[in-house]
């Protein structure tokens, strides 16, 4: 008996004490993981979405909520004008989440471009949502009030063929965006109109 | 016969070096040995995890029952693995990137369960330090070593630097998966000759 309590007690304390140690080396390397993050994974598909942004559009970001959700607004000014934004969100693909930027034109409510941030797609098949710029050019110009679907379910979008799963996918995730957008829109505006 | 400390170190560089001499740890070094730099990150991402397991496992070796002792060698390993994770994650993202799951596949390392269960168990502090040190180090220069064979041959640069000059045409399966097995087979190889002379 006296060594069922033991056990007992041995392993409470140890994963009691790791789970405390890891708490505090979450919290304290949180900040710089979101950084690197959006440095390497989401950083290349800003840039190619606002590709003509005379500012840095990561540095130029700021949090609006939707109910639960925190979306990352980032900004990117052309021609000295503060329209154009990037929006992610995520949809799950075949493997998993699939994380998609979209940039949006706040002056015509357009897409300005999307790009796929994280997947776990098979690769060579759903890989090419992210590869495959032929694939993300069809969402370009699209209007953020209709949502985005492969021609298979009646949309605009033709699928990468192989990966019906990640290209449906994109498109909820773009319209997700898209909806979020609409609703959100005079909030962004309003933290825009500040940042200057 | 009690062997020193710096015997207990030294071992683990030549005569029990992980992946040639006791042929543990092969997951990783065929996996992520692509390169020299993945070979180095992976090696010293597994040495600060064996040492700091070593260390624990060796105060705790007295507290610890007999009957769990797996299970509280793992949940110190898998703790030690989830901050290199995390820290990894922070401080070198594009090696995270390259090392992915690798990384968290640590904690079934048998180099590092075996050295927990093997050595540490039994020995104090200080032996328990210089035997993960000696091992960690060993395992390192074995990921290194097998990183700059298939670097080298498969994409004719060194840690990223070229060395032969455009003209040179890489065997591009050294790289691959059967290169891994090969490149692996040779070190064997060259190690058992090296031992019999």
């Amino acid at each position: 008996m006296n060594e069922m309590v033991k056990m007992v007690v041995v392993l409470t304390v140890l994963t009691a004490f790791s789970g405390g140690l890891l708490a505090s080396v979450r919290n304290g390397t949180a900040e710089r993981i979101e950084i690197q993050q959006l440095k390497f994974v989401k950083g290349p598909a800003i840039k190619t979405i606002l590709e003509s942004a005379e500012n840095d559009p990561i540095a130029d970001r700021f949090k609006v909520k939707d109910g639960e959700n925190e979306y990352s607004v980032f900004v990117g000014k052309i021609g000295g004008k503060a329209s154009n934004i990037a929006m992610e969100s995520f949809a799950t693909g075949y493997g998993g989440p699939v994380g998609v930027m979209v940039g949006i034109n706040m002056d015509d409510d357009s897409v300005l471009g999307v790009g796929v941030t994280t997947h776990s797609e098979t690769p060579g098949l759903g890989s090419r949502a992210k590869d495959d710029p032929e694939f993300v050019a069809q969402f370009k110009g699209g209007a953020v009030k209709d949502p985005f679907k492969v021609a298979k379910d009646g949309g605009q979008i033709n699928a990468l063929s192989g990966a019906t799963i990640t290209s449906q996918a994109v498109c909820q995730a773009t319209s997700a965006v898209g909806s979020a957008y609409q609703k959100l829109k005079p909030k962004i505006q309003e933290q825009i109109a500040t940042m200057k | 016969m009690a062997k020193s400390i710096a015997q207990e170190f030294v071992k683990g560089l030549w005569a029990e070096i992980p992946p040639f001499r006791l042929v543990l740890g092969l997951c990783p070094a065929l996996a992520v040995t692509k390169t020299v730099e993945n070979g180095l990150g992976m090696g010293a991402a597994t040495t600060f995890v064996l040492v700091c397991s070593n260390i624990l496992v060796s105060l705790l070796r007295n507290i610890i029952p007999d009957k769990v002792r797996i299970a509280c060698f793992i949940i110190i390993i898998a703790t030690f693995v989830t901050v290199v994770e995390l820290v990894m994650q922070a401080y070198t993202y594009p090696l995270f990137l390259k090392l992915g799951i690798f990384i968290p596949l640590i904690v079934v390392n048998c180099i590092v369960l075996g050295r927990a269960e093997a050595f540490a168990a039994k020995k104090s502090v200080v032996y328990s330090l210089a035997d993960g040190l000696g091992i960690g180090i060993g395992f390192t220069l074995a990921l290194g070593a097998l990183g700059a064979v298939r670097e080298i041959l498969g994409n004719g640069t060194f840690y990223g630097i070229s060395l032969f000059g455009p003209s040179f045409e890489p065997f591009t399966f050294m790289v691959e998966a059967p290169g891994a097995f090969v490149g692996l087979g040779l070190m064997l190889c060259v190690m058992n000759m090296l031992e019999s002379k």
